[in-house]
Formats: C-alpha cells, sequence, structure tokens
C-alpha cells in the first residue's frame, strides 16, 4: 500500500537521524521561545513591580523595556540558529536521503 | 472596565480604523485633500499597476496565479510576508497604543511577535512539503477529501472575510482622514484596486505589492525614527524621562499597567495571537511560493527579522510621541492638550511624522499606511479566491476534473466577487463596531483551522470524523463566546453585562476544539479511520524531506 520510494526512505538510518535531530533542535528552540515569552507575561501579569525596577540607578527607562525587546531580538536570533542548521547540515542530509531514495 | 479595554485596544490594533473606543466609530473627521499625501499614492498606485501590467504576462498557469509559480526566492517572500503581516494596525495601531499605555502596549508587540519563530520551528517545512495551493491541501491530505477540504475552504473563507471587511472599514476610516476622501469613494477604490491587482497579476503582483509596500513602511519607519532620535539628542533616556514628565500616568507607563493584570485574559490574548496568526490562510499561502522548504526557512528567518526591528522602531516612536505629540496643542482638537486627538486615537505616529518631517513626511507616512491596506487586502483576496476556485470548486464540486483555465476563470471570478463584498459590507459595516470581528477573526483561525491544520502534521491518530467534529467544535464555540462576550453582547446587542467574561476566546475554544478532535478521533474504529492513520507515514516521510512535492518554476 505504502509508496516504495516512502518505504525506502524510513528504512533509511540517515532519514531517522535527520527527523530526530531536527525535531529536536525545533523542541528546543521552540521551549526557550515561549519560556521566554510567558515568563514576560506571567511577570506583567504577577509581579508588575519588578518591571517597574529602573535599569540603572538614577535611570527613566524601567527594566521591563530592555526585557521585551531582548524577547523579541533572542527570538529572531533563534529563528537564525535554526535556518543555520536546518539549511545548513541537515539540508545536506535531506539531499543525500532524496539522491538515495531515487536509486 | 479591564475586558473591554483590551477589546477596544485589540480593535484597533487590528482594525487600525479608529476603532479604538465605539464611540470613535465613525467619528473620523474629513481633513482637507492633502496633495502631497496624494501625489506619493499615485506614484505608488502607477507603480503598482505596472507591475500588474508585468506580472499579467507571466500568470499563465494555476500554480502562476495561487503561487507565483513557486518561484519567489527566500529573501524576497521574507519582505513579502512582512508587507502581508505588519497592516496599517502595525503602524498605528501599536505605536497609538504604546503612545497610550506605555508598557502595556510594548507587552502587546512583543504578543505579536512571538508567533513567528513558532511558525519557523513548528510549522514552515512541513507546510511547504505537503501543500500546494491552500491549507486546506494540507489538512485534507490523507483524510476525506471532499469533507475535510470543504470544512478548511469554509473555514479559511469565514477568516478571510471577516479580516477583510475589518480591513475595509480601517481604510475607509484611515483614508477619509488622512486624504479627505469620501468614505464610500475610499472603501470602494480600495476594493477595485484590490480586484485589479488579484485578478490580473495574480500571486506575483500580490507578492510585488506586499514587498514594495514592506520596503516603504520600513523606509518610512527608520526616517522617522531617525529624525526623532534627533530631536532627543539620540539618547533613548531622554525619551524616557520626557515621556513620564509628559504623560498624566507619570512614571507608571514605565510598567504594566492594568490592561494585562488579570492571566486568563493574558494567555487567551496570546494564544489567539500566536496561533490565531500560524493559521491565517493569508499568511500560510505565501509559504507555498517559495520553491522548497530551504527558502521557507530563510524566508521567515528575513521576516521576523524585520516585523521585530519595525516593532522596536514602533515601541520607541509611540514612546516619543508621548511628549512631542501629547504636549503640542495643535494635535487636539480645540487646542486642548489631553484632550482628543484630531483624527483619533490611532494618530499619534501621523502626528509625530508632520510634527518631525513637516507635511512632506505627513504626505509619505500617509501614502505608506493606503499602501499598507492595499498590500494586506490583496493577500486576503488571493487567499479567499483561492479557497473557492482551488478547494471548492475545483476539488470538490468537479472532483478535480476541471480544466486548469476553468480553474482559473473561477479563481478570477472568486476575486472579483469578493471585491464586490468587500465594498458591500465595508459600506455597511461604516458605522458599526468591528471589534467583535478582530475576535472573530482570530478566534476562528486559531480554534477551527489551527488543531486541524497542526494535528494533521504531528498526529498520526487524526481521522476525518475528529477532524470534522473538533473543527466544527472550534468554530462554534469560538463564534459563540465572541457573541456572549463584551464587544458583542454588550457593545452590539446592548445587555450590561457580558456573560463571557474574556474577549479573546482562544483559551478556551482551541483547547475544546484539540480534545474533541482527540476523543472522537480516538473512538473512530472506523474502516476509513484504519486506512487515514496509515497513511500518515507516508505522508510524514514527505513532510519531513519534501519528496514528492510541487517543485517550482522559475520566474
Amino acid at each position: 500500500m505504502s509508496d516504495p520510494v516512502y518505504q525506502r526512505v524510513r528504512q533509511n538510518p540517515k532519514f531517522q537521524t535527520l527527523v530526530k535531530k531536527r525535531g529536536r533542535l525545533a523542541l528546543l528552540l521552540s521551549v526557550i521561545v515561549l519560556a521566554a515569552y510567558y515568563a514576560l507575561m506571567m511577570a506583567v501579569a504577577f509581579a508588575p513591580d519588578a518591571l517597574r525596577t529602573p535599569v540603572a540607578e538614577g535611570s527613566g527607562i524601567s527594566i521591563g523595556f530592555p526585557l521585551s525587546a531582548i524577547v523579541i531580538v533572542i527570538s529572531w536570533l533563534l529563528t537564525g540558529v535554526y535556518s543555520y542548521f536546518a539549511n545548513g547540515e541537515f539540508e545536506e542530509l535531506n539531499n543525500q536521503i532524496v539522491t538515495e531514495s531515487q536509486r | 472596565m479591564r475586558a473591554s479595554f483590551i477589546g477596544a485596544l485589540t480593535a484597533a490594533l487590528l482594525a487600525a480604523g479608529p476603532a479604538l473606543a465605539a464611540g470613535d466609530m465613525g467619528a473620523a473627521d474629513k481633513q482637507s485633500v492633502n496633495p502631497i499625501a496624494i501625489g506619493m499614492f499615485l506614484a505608488f498606485v502607477g507603480l503598482t499597476l505596472g507591475i500588474t501590467y508585468w506580472a499579467a504576462k507571466r500568470t499563465r498557469s494555476a500554480s502562476d496565479f495561487y503561487t507565483a509559480g513557486g518561484g519567489i526566492s527566500g529573501v524576497q517572500n521574507g519582505l513579502a510576508i512582512a508587507g502581508d503581516y505588519m497592516s496599517a494596525a502595525t503602524l498605528l495601531g501599536l505605536s497609538s497604543l504604546v503612545y497610550l499605555t506605555g508598557f502595556d502596549g510594548m507587552a502587546y508587540i512583543v504578543s505579536f511577535f512571538v508567533g513567528w519563530p513558532i511558525i519557523l520551528f513548528l510549522m514552515a517545512e512541513r507546510l511547504r512539503n505537503l501543500g500546494r495551493f491552500t491549507f486546506a491541501d494540507i489538512a485534507s491530505y490523507r483524510l476525506d477529501q471532499s469533507k475535510v477540504r470543504t470544512f478548511a475552504a469554509l473555514g479559511s473563507l469565514t477568516v478571510v472575510v471577516c479580516y477583510l471587511i475589518v480591513q475595509m472599514v480601517g481604510a475607509g476610516q484611515l483614508i477619509k482622514l488622512l486624504f479627505g476622501l469620501d468614505y464610500a469613494v475610499a472603501v470602494v477604490l480600495v476594493g477595485v484596486l484590490m480586484v485589479v491587482y488579484v485578478t490580473f497579476g495574480g500571486m506575483i503582483a500580490t507578492t510585488w505589492v506586499q514587498i514594495i509596500k514592506a520596503c516603504l513602511m520600513l523606509g518610512g519607519g527608520f526616517l522617522l525614527l531617525f529624525l526623532t532620535l534627533a530631536h532627543f539628542g539620540f539618547s533613548l533616556e531622554a525619551v524616557a524621562s520626557s515621556a513620564t514628565s509628559a504623560h498624566k500616568a507619570g512614571v507608571k507607563i514605565m510598567g504594566p499597567g492594568t490592561m494585562l493584570a488579570d492571566p486568563i485574559s493574558t494567555v487567551s490574548m496570546s494564544l489567539g495571537l500566536v496561533f490565531g496568526t500560524a493559521a491565517l490562510p493569508h499568511i500560510m499561502m505565501r509559504f507555498f511560493t517559495v520553491p522548497n522548504a530551504k527558502e521557507a526557512r530563510k524566508s521567515v528567518f528575513v521576516a521576523s527579522g524585520l516585523i521585530g526591528a519595525f516593532f522596536l522602531v514602533v515601541g520607541i516612536l509611540g514612546m516619543a510621541a508621548i511628549s512631542i505629540v501629547g504636549t503640542n496643542p495643535k494635535f487636539f482638537e480645540g487646542g486642548v492638550i489631553g484632550g482628543k486627538l484630531i483624527g483619533g486615537n490611532n494618530m499619534p505616529i501621523m502626528h509625530l511624522a508632520q510634527a518631525m518631517g513637516g507635511d512632506l513626511l505627513l504626505g509619505f507616512m500617509s501614502a505608506v499606511a493606503f499602501a499598507t491596506i492595499l498590500a494586506v487586502v490583496a493577500g486576503l483576496a488571493l487567499a479567499g479566491a483561492s479557497s473557492i476556485a482551488h478547494d471548492l470548486y475545483a476539488r470538490v464540486i468537479r472532483k478535480g476534473e476541471a480544466t486548469e483555465a476553468e480553474e482559473m476563470r473561477v479563481s478570477k471570478l472568486s476575486s472579483l466577487a469578493l471585491g464586490v463584498v468587500g465594498v458591500v459590507l465595508g459600506i455597511l459595516f461604516e458605522k458599526q463596531n468591528v471589534a467583535f470581528l478582530v475576535g472573530l477573526t482570530f478566534g476562528i483561525a486559531a480554534s477551527a483551522n489551527f488543531p486541524v491544520l497542526i494535528l494533521s502534521m504531528y498526529w498520526k491518530g487524526l481521522t476525518t470524523r475528529g477532524a470534522l467534529l473538533g473543527g466544527l467544535t472550534g468554530l462554534i464555540s469560538a463564534v459563540v463566546f465572541v457573541i456572549l462576550s463584551k464587544t458583542v453582547w454588550v457593545a452590539v446587542i446592548g445587555y450590561a453585562t457580558p456573560v463571557f467574561p474574556y474577549e479573546h476566546p482562544a483559551l478556551f475554544s482551541m483547547t475544546l476544539a484539540f480534545l474533541v478532535t482527540i476523543v472522537v478521533s480516538k473512538l473512530d474504529n472506523s474502516q476509513r479511520a484504519k486506512a487515514e492513520i496509515a497513511a500518515y507515514e507516508d505522508q510524514y516521510v514527505r513532510s519531513q524531506t519534501g519528496i514528492g512535492a510541487a517543485a517550482a518554476s522559475s520566474h
């Protein structure tokens, strides 16, 4: 019933490696982003005073603003990390799998 | 009070029109005609129509029409995604939110951003590897073609039409205000241009409209940021201290206010925004325009960088506007500082542009706002047309027997029909509070479309019965919760207190949809269910490797 090409791919150990490694990276990065974001939102709801602390003695800027900016910047950098691995090492592995499936 | 505040602010964010408070609706004053704005806008229209003409000659097949033949590069698509996602709401709504509430606005900005990395990590490559033209392609990949596809197409269309009304009403109000055109004339103009871009130029023209608009918006935003920071001697400290001394809430604007104090509202809002964004049909459609998963990933990296940078710019501009706009009597009606802002609460960034760069910059930013609306509605119309022509007509009604020419004719007629629907509803809703449509759009996307989409890609056990019942549960519960919430129950129907205390249904309706989908699928012992579960293995290999996915054409 299953397409023979897909069956071959499934039996290729490289496919298992790809899926495991890339899946683990995607999960890890998602957890980091969501944890950072929800930590900020929970601080908003439960510890608003902590976010009002000035960034430095006598500064008018509260710590909440740079923390928000950091969540955005880190999330973006992590999209770079994922793209770097998924488009480099994993893409290479994927290309091998595709080639080997077409024998 | 809190609930209505959140609803009103969200409406402002997404509708961009003067929907900030129910009382503002339809109250946008007609401004005198601004010749610079009109000149710049005409230049934009001329350029985009030229591109549409060029694109029309390159749009030969259905694949060209829906996805630009998969020939858009990752960087181009990243720009186009940024142009598609950042509606006038981002420019006007988010900056005004920071202007009004300080830090709470910043928290909203982060919430609007966080969906993007999640889309990349969990969805982008599978979307690209499994889908061809629409999200229904993915949802119905191994399930019952006509049933699941019909449901997914109707879910997409509901989201598209609701969002289209929101954009149209916002566009009418905004254009009336900035360009001095009649509301109805403005709505018809937006509708006509949208139909022209989509029917003649398809995805190629739509993509370039979005790319140009993204560049204009980023350019305008950064120019305004530079002028504004120069005004403060390039010191963020100076921006912050003048904001706290100018705002009536004083130093309180530097921390969380009342807006997000209720954790349940906050979580429901954020779930709706994050996962609703991930299931907006016009956003998902952009992933099918690139040749492969590699370019799809690159496009999210580029898009989220641009969106994130622009969001930070918007945050700083909102803070700067507190002192520059908030203390200048010429921006308030009757010159009363702290009274009603001329043009309504969405105008701080426009007034800031006027203060920093005079009528020239104001005209430029007005043209950018208009271009922004056009880019977003074009994306919506294309997504809607593909649901009608590809899913409902070609796949369900004609069972895949329609020729490509027939399918394209239907898609062009559909975009025309959507243009008419958008214009008519836009005019009918002129005086209505459209806040509930925003809750509905994101609620339905997150509750009816997202669970079916994500489970079809990630969960082997999903069956047709589960997808249909779960998706329907999400759709109905999202609609019912929104009707029982303050935005409809109190603001539209007129009862004193809402039955459902939160503005955003996602926490409840999305959870319910997932639950029903999973339970029903588990209980489904039919022969068909077994075959569907068995088919997951092949789908899984394709979703991971892209083997069997449509190849790209070059443009």
